[in-house]
């Protein structure tokens, strides 16, 4: 079955190496299967994946008896065990719907309703003056709110960077830099070989799973689908100084009304606060320019939401694309004639629903009943992924570690405290980075508040150099 | 306080370092070299230096040109030099300086948790000088928009990339800010090889000394705009252009650039100051103090630019000079007077530093209040309001400029009676 020089031709091919292509990927690789993990850009996590609101749902707001209601539900508890297995940092914040006006406040009960029917029995209404003891910081006028405790934050590089690393650990060949330009699919009915021509050469499989997120649209039109359409919907959020995080220990969620979707307020796990995201939808799949237009809406919200938040400095601000799609749910389908299968109109619920939609795709290729799925006896163990959490110890506050190793002493990125041991490991990763962003998404070098005044000279040496200078701390 | 932390597990006895110097010092720019050169000869116990960058000396390191060490050592040298003296000094007079040290958090009132490749280690002083500095905001705190774009820079860093990585930048820049350091900028980029095409400010008047500006012009032939805002940055990965409005009559134009610095703006590296506790001043984001420099935490001190984001090095250097003797009476037992009024400032005034005035206090550094204007003000009469009374009111004969630090001699506060209410400092024109 696996792939060998005289079988150039991958079991299964996945096209999207974001959180759900990666979370597939690593579940077949658990067969005894040939993997190829493809992604058109040159890291993983490129695209969608990189730039949601990083919260791990417990999906009490889905539409009930969707799909996706049951991949989030699933994919929370699937995606919080694999957190404690490869230290993806995690933090149970909770969150509260925070009411602002008559209207809002009446639609609480059906909201507590619909999560009791997506399984999710913990919500709770609460009063004014509990949402203010919870949240004392936000602005005036809250009228009441409805709590959902089990809502985490959670690191969403280090989710997709886990998932691929352990992909790959599994034995998935990844290919980066492989868009895939046209198919053309087997038709010789038994067992027939799909040949993707990327811009990096030809690929071929017998399998060929679709999740490619924002281009997942494009990649079923050339399977001979026309079943649902992404509109790059762009998403703007502000990164708060560390010195804000204080403000705030929950997760602050706008309440769905007719007169759109809110933004929210959110620590994160680096310790900052964001505030965000903005929904725009665009024509272009690859802008993610800020936009002054959207800046300006953040701060107006802002100034109504927590004005405190306000007075604290902007440490970043980010521009993600999500994939806006047609279709109400997601589409997860299995072609068994052309052994195609697509993991399409996954919005940004996908960080956590992605294990859950891996393990869904398992299950309709096995009832196929067209591969054989033998489980590998020699499954490497999950790999642990280096912290970069701030709940949790980092290598510069850790006697032992940097008294074994100097380097995890030198701290090169001050804002962050992202030490030379940890870019030196990055670079030594199994999939190292190849660009800043990738060695920002890491270790969150060069993501403070100085961005980069102090040491971006020194990281773009060490990216240069592939780390090489943080040897140097060693010796 | 006293004892070593040692850990818990007896199977893997690891002791977290203990150093107890008289004095530590974070940051190792002009300010902290300064103080630790003053204080290391008149002090038995140590004064130990900590410097998060791999060579000690701040921001001069990386400004290669002329025009430092004016006030304080009466030279003219270059920032790399100026840095080597003050070290030399430092050194030389018998301080110790950790480089690639961070102080991260505090252990307890005069006590610091440090990372350095020698360990985690803790620092028990009887004093603390805060000389951490101050950066220029980087684009995302500007809440410029646009593309994502390779190409744009602080002054520091760009100079971090020229004179001490050797890199090369675009050919074509332009410079937001037309004060000191946007000067100290185009400095770098023509060494660098790089074109200054625009330089933009958002006041009527370019906000560096007028001579300089004129000698700049020409120098550089660089055109300033005034009234002008970066609106949007153009281009994808690396930088085509700018957009820039015309604040009088909102006009847009697009100016073609491969590279953008972004100057000034700067912001005090206060993280240490506010996570102690200590007072911040809602303007400038800096630590509060008195005229003596210390902040509202006992034997925590405060001097250079974190406290007056920026004036020039050599003024920093001399804060330095002040901090040393304030803590040698401090460490002698002086205490202050737990009274004292306070400094505020009117428009078109942002802040003031010190910021307070304590009876039988000495004079701030250099007989000067310092103190931020948004508005260029030529000949200004100085006006100290107390208690419902104008208590001074003094003409200069030196203009109040954005974009420089605008300094008041402190002879005006002879005549505020030091245990009365807060007095606010504005101007008659």
């Amino acid at each position: 079955m696996s792939r060998t020089t005289t079988d150039p031709t991958f079991d299964v091919v996945v096209i999207g190496a974001g959180i759900v292509g990666s979370a597939i990927a690593r579940t077949l690789s658990g067969y005894q299967l040939s993997v190829g993990l493809l992604d058109g850009r040159e890291d993983v996590g490129e695209g969608t994946s990189k730039a949601n609101t990083a919260i791990l749902h417990t999906g009490f707001d889905a539409t009930p008896g969707t799909l996706e209601s049951r991949m989030v539900r699933e994919g929370y508890r699937l995606l919080s065990d694999y957190s404690k297995a490869t230290g993806i940092p995690v933090e149970p914040t909770g969150a509260i719907l925070v009411a602002w006006d008559q209207p809002q406040l009446d639609t609480l009960p059906g909201l507590r309703e619909k999560a009791n029917h997506n399984g999710y029995p913990h919500t709770e209404i609460i009063s004014a003056e509990q949402v203010y003891r919870e949240l004392p910081n936000i602005g005036p006028g809250a009228l009441g709110g409805l709590t959902v405790p089990d809502e985490s934050i959670i690191c969403t590089w280090t989710t997709n960077l886990a998932l691929a690393t352990d992909a790959v650990q599994r034995g998935t060949t990844l290919l980066l830099g492989h868009w895939v330009q046209e198919v053309r699919t087997g038709s010789d009915g038994t067992d027939p070989v799909t040949v993707l021509r990327t811009s990096r050469g030809t690929v071929q499989a017998r399998w060929v799973i679709n999740a490619a997120g924002l281009g997942g649209d494009h990649v079923d039109r050339m399977f001979g689908y026309d079943r649902f359409h992404i509109t790059p919907r762009r998403g703007e959020l502000l990164v708060f100084d560390k010195q804000a995080r204080p403000l705030l220990d929950k997760i602050v969620l706008p309440v769905p009304s007719v007169r759109g979707k809110g933004v929210l307020v959110s620590p994160t796990v680096y310790g900052n606060v964001m505030l965000g995201p903005t929904a725009e939808d665009l024509s272009d799949r690859t802008d993610t320019g800020t936009s002054e237009a959207g800046l300006a809406f953040l701060l107006g919200k802002g100034k109504q939401l927590f004005p405190r938040l306000l007075e604290q400095e902007v440490t970043a601000t980010y521009a993600g694309l999500r994939a806006a799609s047609d279709s109400p749910d997601y589409l997860i389908d299995l072609d068994a004639r052309q052994q195609y299968v697509l993991a399409g109109g996954i919005r940004s619920t996908g960080l956590t629903s992605g294990m859950a939609v891996a393990a869904h795709i398992e299950e309709l290729l096995a009832d196929s009943g067209k591969i054989q799925l033998t489980a590998r006896p020699d499954l490497p163990a999950p790999p642990r992924l280096p912290n970069i959490g701030e709940a949790f110890p980092r290598p510069y506050q850790d006697a032992e570690r940097i008294a074994a190793d100097p380097a995890y002493g030198r701290i090169v990125c001050f804002c962050e405290r992202v030490t030379a041991g940890e870019i030196r490991d990055a670079f030594t990763s199994p999939i190292p980075p190849t660009t800043l962003s990738g060695l920002r998404r890491r270790t969150r070098a060069q993501n403070g508040r100085c961005q980069g005044f102090f040491c971006g000279a020194e990281l773009g040496e060490l990216l240069d150099t592939g780390g090489g200078n943080a040897e140097k701390a060693r010796a | 306080m006293d004892t070593p932390i040692t850990s818990h597990t007896p199977a893997r006895p690891r002791q977290v370092r203990l150093l107890t110097p008289e004095v530590v010092i974070v940051g190792a720019g002009p300010a902290g070299l300064r103080t630790a050169a003053d204080l290391a000869p008149r002090l038995s116990g140590e004064v130990l230096v900590l410097e998060r960058e791999s060579d000690a000396g701040g921001i001069p390191r990386h400004s290669d040109h002329l025009g430092y060490g004016i006030r304080d050592m009466g030279r003219f040298i270059s920032g790399p030099r100026y840095a080597r003296v003050l070290r030399e000094k430092a050194a030389g007079a018998g301080a110790t300086i950790m480089t690639n040290t961070m102080a991260t958090d505090w252990a307890g009132n005069r006590s610091l948790n440090i990372t350095s490749p020698e360990g985690r280690i803790r620092v028990d002083a009887r004093a603390v000088v805060l000389a951490t500095g101050a950066r220029e905001r980087p684009r995302p705190a500007r809440l410029i928009p646009g593309d994502r774009a390779h190409g744009i820079y602080t002054t520091g860093q760009l100079q971090n990339l020229v004179h001490l990585k050797h890199r090369t930048i675009g050919n074509r820049a332009v410079i937001v800010g037309a004060e000191l350091v946007s000067w100290s900028a185009a400095m770098t980029l023509r060494h660098a090889g790089c074109t200054t095409v625009l330089m933009t400010t958002q006041y009527p008047e370019p906000d560096s000394y007028l001579l300089f500006h004129r000698l700049g012009r020409i120098a550089f032939r660089t055109r300033v705009a005034t009234r002008t805002k970066l609106t949007k940055i153009i281009g994808r990965p690396n930088v085509e252009a700018v957009e820039i409005e015309n604040l009088d009559t909102g006009q847009r134009r697009t100016v073609a650039c491969d590279t953008v610095i972004l100057t000034g703006d700067w912001i005090p590296d206060n993280e240490l100051a506010r996570s102690a506790g200590i007072p911040i001043d809602p303007t400038s984001k800096s630590p509060l103090v008195d005229t003596a420099l210390r902040t509202n935490q006992p034997g925590v001190f405060a001097a250079g630019n974190l406290l007056h984001p920026v004036d020039t090095a050599d003024i920093a250097a001399l804060d330095g000079a002040a901090a040393a003797r304030h803590v040698r009476a401090y460490l002698d037992g002086h205490r202050p007077d737990t009274t004292g009024v306070e400094l505020r400032v009117e428009a078109p005034f942002r802040w003031v530093a010190p910021h307070c005035v304590r009876p039988g206090d000495p004079a701030p550094a250099r007989n000067r209040l310092l103190l931020c204007t948004d508005r260029l003000i030529h000949i200004p009469t100085v006006v100290l309001t107390q208690d419902g009374h104008i208590v001074t009111a003094k003409r200069l004969w030196w203009p109040a400029a954005p974009g420089r630090i605008f300094r008041i001699p402190s002879a005006v506060l002879d005549t505020i009676n030091r245990y009365g209410g807060p007095v606010t400092i504005s101007v008659r024109q």
